[in-house]
């Protein structure tokens, strides 16, 4: 028996796999294909305070091992998660993370209020990050005075475990992480989409409504593994590792570098069936190496 | 209940230089799951040079007593041009059945009109073949650039009458499909699929003659099953995802 579990703040994961924000819906478009009990949790899309229409269509075009989206956080907003949604999902055992946005700190704050208020949420993400909206917290998420307010203003209103989704659209992520380990996050989770662009040349025009996006898959992977293994050296908060992870071996990649728990994005939309078998992968992989606790190989590949 | 699934490649017969049929069976030997006109299945293709993600593609036919399904593929960039190079015994894995589908009219006596242009004739295949099995007796108004470019006509004459329209006047009657004479009748439902400006042009008419009217749209789409919204498509309730409150709409519903 391999022991999978792991500690993010003071919720105990059964397994380190989760899902990203914006991948995974709330759970439920994916439990024809997965039971999703096998998960570690799942972080359900972007919530904010009030509903959001997004932006306009086109919101995605392919590019080289990878997608550039500007879906513009839509969702109909806090309320509708708690009073619709979130009594159709607290059937999975897996644990429900919120991830939360917003363009101003007020807005974070009575988010989190509203969700300690009326549901058993234990654990947000809060997206500091998101290159798609205008004022969809990438501006706090660029500067350490940004991202050290809105944690500092979450972590006042939010009860329970609180991580940090940090941006790679920075010159030192590092400097960030600890910033916002300062104010008291439980983890930071990185990375979340490298602002991209790409244009139709016959038309002449960006191929995105927005003009530029934000890039995932495989494309971004390297990035993303080479920011989570500096974070991990740098802060001594969990860190989250996501970014291009495709299957159980670029999962292991990740926490190799230094991840404790992994988030599953742009594979959802290929196999809707890849996170159990990341699960499974991982599982195997410990067996194969003689490991007993998964935790023996958090930033492993530094010892 | 959506199903992921291998499927073997009965036949790829090259219908036209752009276009090809696949007819597929589930490598599992098991029936198909139950499948309603106009939803559509993605597919993943392997080894294409420059896409990762599924394509999405209409079921052109359900052919339950062969257990087979019928995609139309056109070859519109490097994903579809790997599905035309399949050959008869690869694997293909489907995500299927995803969206909703048309809606079937509930008098029997309706004159139902389904207009399809390039490779929208797919669906309106399956849909005619089951509007006939409900009793319902659809025309078909089919567009194509030039008599070579239209696609089953043979099919499509099976299940009802026929109306063409291409752009060169080869065949039919000359110019876009809303100038076919057969729309000077009186229809009481149009279902369409095609280019999207075809689309409009149809709806627009489907309004002047009062017709009830569903289009089924194209939007890009990364999953197809509601997750990432990308493809969504702005109507009278706001922005809704195409695969999964889509892709047949009514008029009604969107704000062209």
């Amino acid at each position: 028996m391999v022991n999978l579990s792991v500690k993010i703040g003071d919720i105990l994961l059964k397994n380190p796999v989760l899902t990203a924000s914006g991948t995974f819906g709330y759970g439920e478009e994916f439990s024809d294909f997965i039971d999703i009990d096998r998960l570690g949790g799942y972080i359900v899309k972007g919530t904010t305070l009030e509903p959001r229409q997004g932006n306009d269509y086109p919101r995605m075009v392919e590019t080289p091992s990878g997608m550039l989206n500007a879906v513009g956080l839509q969702n109909k907003g806090v309320e509708h998660f708690i009073s619709e949604i979130y009594p159709r999902i607290r059937k999975y055992k897996a644990e429900p993370i919120v991830n939360v946005s917003g363009a101003k700190i007020d807005d974070y704050t009575a988010v989190c209020r509203r969700l300690n208020e009326s549901t058993d949420i234990r654990c947000i993400e809060v997206n500091i990050s998101c290159p798609n909206v205008k004022q969809g917290g990438m501006a706090f998420g660029t500067t350490c005075e940004g991202a050290a307010s809105v944690t500092r203003a979450v972590r006042k209103s939010f009860d329970g475990t609180v991580i940090v989704k940090l941006s790679p659209n920075v010159t030192d992520i590092s400097e960030i992480a600890k910033a916002v380990e300062s104010e008291g996050a439980d983890a930071v989770s990185l990375i979340n989409t490298m602002m991209g662009m790409a244009i139709d040349v016959e038309k002449m025009r960006p191929y995105l409504s927005t003009i530029t996006g934000g890039l995932s898959g495989p494309a971004v992977r390297p990035v993303a593994v080479r920011m989570v293994w500096q974070v991990a050296k740098a802060v001594k908060i969990p860190v989250v590792g996501l970014g291009g992870i495709m299957n159980g071996r670029d999962a292991m990649e990740f926490i190799l570098a230094g991840a404790t728990a992994i988030e599953i994005g742009t594979a959802n939309f290929i196999d809707p069936a890849v996170t159990v078998k990341v699960v499974d992968y991982i599982e195997d992989f410990c067996q194969r190496h003689g490991i007993t606790d998964i935790t023996e190989l958090i930033g492993a590949v530094n010892r | 209940m959506k199903q992921i699934r291998d499927f073997k490649i009965v036949e790829n017969r090259r219908i036209h230089r752009s276009y090809t049929l696949l007819r597929l069976t589930p490598t599992d030997g098991n029936p198909l799951p139950e499948i309603k006109p106009g939803q559509f299945v993605q597919v993943a293709v392997e080894g294409s040079r420059t896409t990762f993600l599924r394509r999405p593609i209409s079921i052109n036919l359900v052919d339950t007593e062969a257990n087979e399904i019928w995609l139309l593929v056109r070859n519109a960039g490097d994903g579809t041009a790997r599905l035309m190079e399949l050959a008869s015994g690869d694997v293909i894995n489907l995500v299927l059945p995803l969206g909703t589908g048309f809606t079937i009219p509930e008098n029997k006596h309706a004159r139902v009109l389904l207009v399809g242009g390039g490779v929208g004739v797919a669906p309106l295949l399956e849909f005619g073949r089951v509007l006939k099995s409900n009793g319902v007796a659809p025309a078909f108004l089919l567009g194509a650039r030039s008599e070579g470019d239209l696609l089953e006509l043979d099919l499509f004459a099976n299940i009802g009458d026929v109306y063409l329209s291409t752009d060169d006047g080869s065949v039919g009657d000359p110019g876009v499909v809303t100038l076919n004479r057969c729309l000077h009748q009186q229809w009481d439902n149009i279902f369409c699929c095609g280019p999207a400006p075809m689309m409009k042009a149809v709806a627009a008419k489907a309004r002047e003659i009062g017709a009830d009217c569903e289009v089924s749209l194209e939007n890009m789409m990364a999953c197809g099953i509601g997750a990432c919204l990308c493809c969504v498509e702005k109507t009278v309730k706001g922005n809704v995802c195409v695969c999964t409150e889509g892709p047949v709409f009514n008029i009604k519903d969107l704000t062209w």
